[in-house]
C-alpha cells in the first residue's frame, strides 16, 4: 500500500529522519513488541487481570506517537495505544496499573506526559481532543506555534456518534486536531466491512470537508511522516486532518477474547499481511542503518526494560482505599465524607 | 389568592427588598447579568451551546454576552449535544471553565455518556489532575406547555452520578448567586433552571449574597450559606421540601394553609447534590413533619432519598412519615396534561392534611 497525501494538507517540508531517528523508532518498536507480549503472558501468569493487546500495531503507534511534541501537543488514546504512550516517553508502570486494575485511566501524570488518562469507552475521548484543540484556538497562537491535540480511535470507534460531531465540530472550527485511526480490520469479531460503510474511515472526512489520508500502518516510517505533516498542518491554523492507518490485530482483542471464533488462523495469515518489526528490520539492514549486533542489543533493552516493568507494577500493590473517597471531587460532599468516615472504622474492625 | 398576589405580599415582608443595592429583576435577568460578570471576572470562563451566541438562548439567558465580550467566550456549536458536553471535558483539559448549555432538559440525554463517563469522572480517573470545573446550564421542570422533550425532570439522574453536584434556584436571587458560585468551583455542576420561573421578578441583591440571614437566624446553615439550603418560609406546624420551581408553588400552599391556621415551614433545599442534611433535621426537628415536593415521577426519586435523610435525623420525633407529592411514573405529559402532573396546590394540601392526620395504627 502507499501513502496518498491529500493536496490540503500543507507542504511537509521537514528533513527525512536521521539514521539515528531511525534506530530509536525500531528500539521502541522492539520495547513495544516485548512488553505487549510479555503484559499477554503477565496475564496468563496471573499478574495482571486484563490486557488489551496491540500485536501487529507497532508501527501505526510508535510511528505517530514519535511526531507528537510534548512541550505542546496532547494525546487522547483510547485501551490500546501502549505504543504511543511507550514512545511518548510515559512512566510505563504508571501506564500498566490499570491493567493491574490498580486506577482506572493510570496512574502517569496526564499534564506532563500530555497522555490523557486510559479510556475505556470507545470514541469518548474523540470529542475531549476536539475541545482540548478548540482552546489551542481560544488561546491565540501564532501560526505554527500551535498545540495539536491527536485522538486515537479503530475502526469500530468510527461508528459511534461522538467520531462524527467530533469531525463536524472541528472541521466547522477549523480545530487543530489528528483523528489518528488504526484500522486494525476488527471491532473484537466484527470485521471492517461489517462495521465501516463508505469504503474507508478516511473516506467520510470528505464529507466534513476534513483533509484525510490513508497511510500503510505497518511502515513506521510512513505512518511517522503522514502524522509529522497532519501536525504541520494544523499547526499553522489550517484545521483537522484525518489520518487512516491501515493495520492489523494479530491477536485477540483483549486477553479475554477467543479469536478462533471468528476468523481461522489461515485467515490470519493471509491477511494480517508482513510484520510491521521483520519489515523494519529488513529495510534497516538493507539500507545500512543497522547491523545484527544492534538488533540483538535492541531485543535485550527490550527484555531489561520488561523486566523493570513487571517489578514495578509488582511492588504497586494496591491503594489505599482512602483513595476511593477522596479523588472523585475537588471538593468532596459531607455524604461522601461521612461515607469514607464510616468505611475506615467499619474496615479497621474486620 | 393569585401568585403574583402572593409574590408582592411576600416581597413587602421582606426586608431585603428595601436594603439598597436591591433591584427588582427576573431570573432571566438575574442569570443573564451573573453571566455577564462571571465572563468579566473570569478570562478563562466560556459559555456555548446551540444558538447561545447571536440570538443569545432561546431562553435569552445569554443575551448581548457575544456582542459584548466576543465570539472567543460565547460562542454557537454545531447542534450536537455530546458534542457540546465532550467539547467541554477537552477545554477544561486546557484550563478553561466552561459554562456550557443544553437547550432543554430533554436534550441531555443525547449527552449523557459524556456528562456521566466522562465529565463525572474525569477528576477520579486523572487522580485529581485533571479537574472539570464545568457548570452545566439545564434549562429545566415543566410548566411552560412545551412539546415532549422540552420539560423534563432530571435532578434524580445527574444526583445519582458520583462525581456531579446538582443545584438549582427557585428566585432571581438565588439563580444570580448560586450561578456565580457554582461557576468558580473546581467540580462539575449541573445547574437546572425552573424555566417557569424566568419572566418572574423578585429582588435581588447583588451585593449580598445573603440578605435572608437578618430575618432568619444567624446561624450560617440556615440559609446563611450558599452551599445548603434556604429557609424560604418559617413556619411550625409541617415542612415543605421543594426546589425549583416548586418552592413558588409550595409558598402559595403554605399561604393557604395559613387561612387554616396551618403553620407551614417552606424549605428550599437549593442543592439536590450534596442535600443539605442539617437544614433538613433543623427544619423537620421543628416541625416534626415534612412533605416532599417534586415534579419528578415518584419511583426512584429525589423525594425517597429526602425521605430517607429526615428519617435518619427525626425518626423519634417524627408524628407522622414522611409523605411524597410528586409527578406521576408516566413519561411528563403534553402541555395540556401538565395541570393533571405537576403537583398542584390541591395535591400538596391532600399532602398535609395525610400528614396532619396521620395516627399511630
Amino acid at each position: 500500500m502507499t501513502t496518498n497525501p491529500v493536496p490540503a494538507v500543507v507542504e511537509d517540508d521537514a528533513a527525512p529522519l536521521t539514521h539515528p531517528q531511525l534506530r530509536e523508532l525500531y528500539n521502541l518498536m522492539a520495547a513495544v513488541r516485548h512488553l505487549d507480549t510479555s503484559a499477554v503472558a503477565w496475564q496468563r501468569q496471573g499478574i495482571i487481570p486484563g490486557y488489551a493487546p496491540e500485536l501487529g500495531q507497532e508501527a501505526a503507534q510508535v510511528g505517530s506517537g514519535y511526531a507528537v511534541d510534548r512541550t505542546r501537543d496532547f494525546v487522547f488514546p483510547t485501551y490500546r495505544e501502549m505504543g504511543v504512550a511507550r514512545a511518548m516517553g510515559l512512566d510505563m508502570v504508571g501506564y500498566m496499573s490499570t491493567h493491574k486494575a490498580t486506577w482506572h485511566g493510570g496512574m502517569y501524570n496526564p499534564l506532563e506526559s500530555r497522555f490523557a488518562p486510559i479510556q475505556a469507552v470507545v470514541a469518548g475521548s474523540v470529542l475531549h481532543a476536539v475541545g482540548w484543540a478548540h482552546g489551542q484556538t481560544l488561546a491565540g497562537h501564532a501560526a505554527g506555534e500551535m498545540g495539536v491535540a491527536m485522538t486515537y480511535f479503530g475502526d469500530g470507534a468510527s461508528s459511534q456518534g461522538d467520531v462524527h460531531e467530533a469531525m463536524n465540530f472541528a472541521a466547522v472550527m477549523k480545530s487543530p486536531v489528528v483523528f489518528f485511526i488504526q484500522n486494525n480490520g476488527w471491532a473484537i469479531s466484527v470485521p471492517t466491512e461489517r462495521q465501516v460503510a463508505g469504503g474507508s474511515v478516511a473516506a467520510r472526512a470528505a464529507g466534513y470537508g476534513i483533509p484525510s489520508l490513508q497511510v500503510d500502518g505497518n511502515d513506521v516510517v510512513a505512518v511517522y511522516e503522514a502524522t509529522r505533516s497532519a501536525f504541520a498542518h494544523c499547526r499553522a491554523g489550517n484545521g483537522p486532518v484525518v489520518i487512516e492507518a491501515m493495520t492489523y490485530r494479530r491477536g485477540p482483542h483483549s486477553t479475554a477474547d477467543d479469536p478462533g471464533r471468528y476468523r481461522t488462523l489461515e485467515e490470519e495469515r493471509l491477511d494480517a499481511g508482513e510484520d510491521p518489526l521483520t519489515r523494519f528490520r529488513q529495510r534497516l539492514l538493507e539500507e545500512g542503518v543497522a547491523d545484527e549486533a544492534f538488533f540483538a542489543e535492541a531485543q535485550r533493552l527490550a527484555e531489561e526494560e520488561e523486566e523493570a516493568v513487571r517489578a514495578g507494577i509488582a511492588d504497586l500493590g494496591p491503594r489505599p482505599g482512602s483513595e476511593m473517597f477522596s479523588l472523585v471531587f475537588q471538593e468532596p460532599t459531607p455524604a461522601l465524607q461521612s461515607q469514607a468516615t464510616a468505611w475506615r472504622e467499619e474496615s479497621e474492625h474486620v | 389568592m393569585s401568585e403574583t398576589i402572593t409574590q408582592a405580599r411576600r416581597e413587602e415582608n421582606n426586608p431585603a427588598t428595601a436594603a439598597p443595592g436591591v433591584q427588582q429583576m427576573s431570573m432571566q435577568q438575574a442569570l443573564n447579568r451573573a453571566l455577564d460578570e462571571i465572563l468579566a471576572e473570569d478570562p478563562k470562563t466560556v459559555i456555548f451551546g446551540e444558538d447561545c451566541g447571536r440570538l443569545g438562548g432561546v431562553f435569552r439567558i445569554t443575551d448581548g454576552l457575544q456582542a459584548k465580550h466576543g465570539e472567543q467566550r460565547v460562542f454557537d456549536t454545531p447542534l450536537a449535544e455530546s458534542g457540546i458536553l465532550g467539547m467541554s471535558v477537552g477545554l477544561a483539559m486546557a484550563g478553561f471553565h466552561p459554562i456550557p448549555e443544553v437547550q432543554f432538559d430533554g436534550f441531555a440525554y443525547p449527552a449523557i455518556n459524556q456528562i456521566v463517563c466522562q465529565i463525572a469522572r474525569m477528576n477520579y480517573r486523572s487522580r485529581g489532575t485533571l479537574p472539570m470545573p464545568i457548570t452545566l446550564r439545564v434549562p429545566s421542570f415543566g410548566g411552560i406547555r412545551a412539546p415532549e422533550h422540552h420539560g423534563e425532570s432530571l435532578e434524580a439522574l445527574f444526583a445519582h452520578v458520583p462525581g456531579l453536584k446538582v443545584v438549582s434556584p427557585s428566585t432571581p436571587h438565588d439563580a444570580y448567586h448560586l450561578l456565580k458560585y457554582a461557576a468558580t468551583r473546581p467540580d462539575p455542576v449541573i445547574f437546572m433552571e425552573p424555566k417557569s420561573r424566568y419572566w418572574q421578578k423578585g429582588p435581588v441583591d447583588v451585593t449580598n449574597a445573603l440578605p435572608g440571614t437578618a430575618v432568619h437566624d444567624a446561624d450560617a446553615d440556615n440559609g446563611g450559606s450558599l452551599t445548603g439550603a434556604r429557609v424560604a418560609r418559617e413556619g411550625r406546624h409541617i415542612t415543605l421540601v421543594a426546589w425549583g420551581a416548586m418552592v413558588a408553588r409550595c409558598l402559595q400552599v403554605a399561604d393557604l394553609a395559613a387561612e387554616d391556621g396551618i403553620d407551614v415551614e417552606v424549605l428550599d433545599l437549593r442543592w439536590l447534590k450534596p442535600i443539605d442534611a442539617a437544614a433538613l433535621a433543623r427544619s423537620v426537628g421543628k416541625t416534626r413533619r415534612a412533605v416532599v415536593v417534586h415534579e419528578a415521577p415518584l419511583t426512584s426519586g429525589l423525594g425517597a432519598e429526602v425521605a430517607q435523610l429526615i428519617t435518619q435525623s427525626c425518626f423519634s420525633t417524627l408524628k407522622a412519615p414522611v409523605e411524597r407529592v410528586t409527578g406521576f411514573d408516566v413519561p411528563y405529559p403534553s402541555g395540556d396534561l401538565e395541570d393533571e402532573y405537576i403537583p398542584n396546590i390541591d395535591r400538596i394540601l391532600f399532602g398535609i392534611q395525610r400528614v396532619l392526620e396521620y395516627r399511630r395504627g
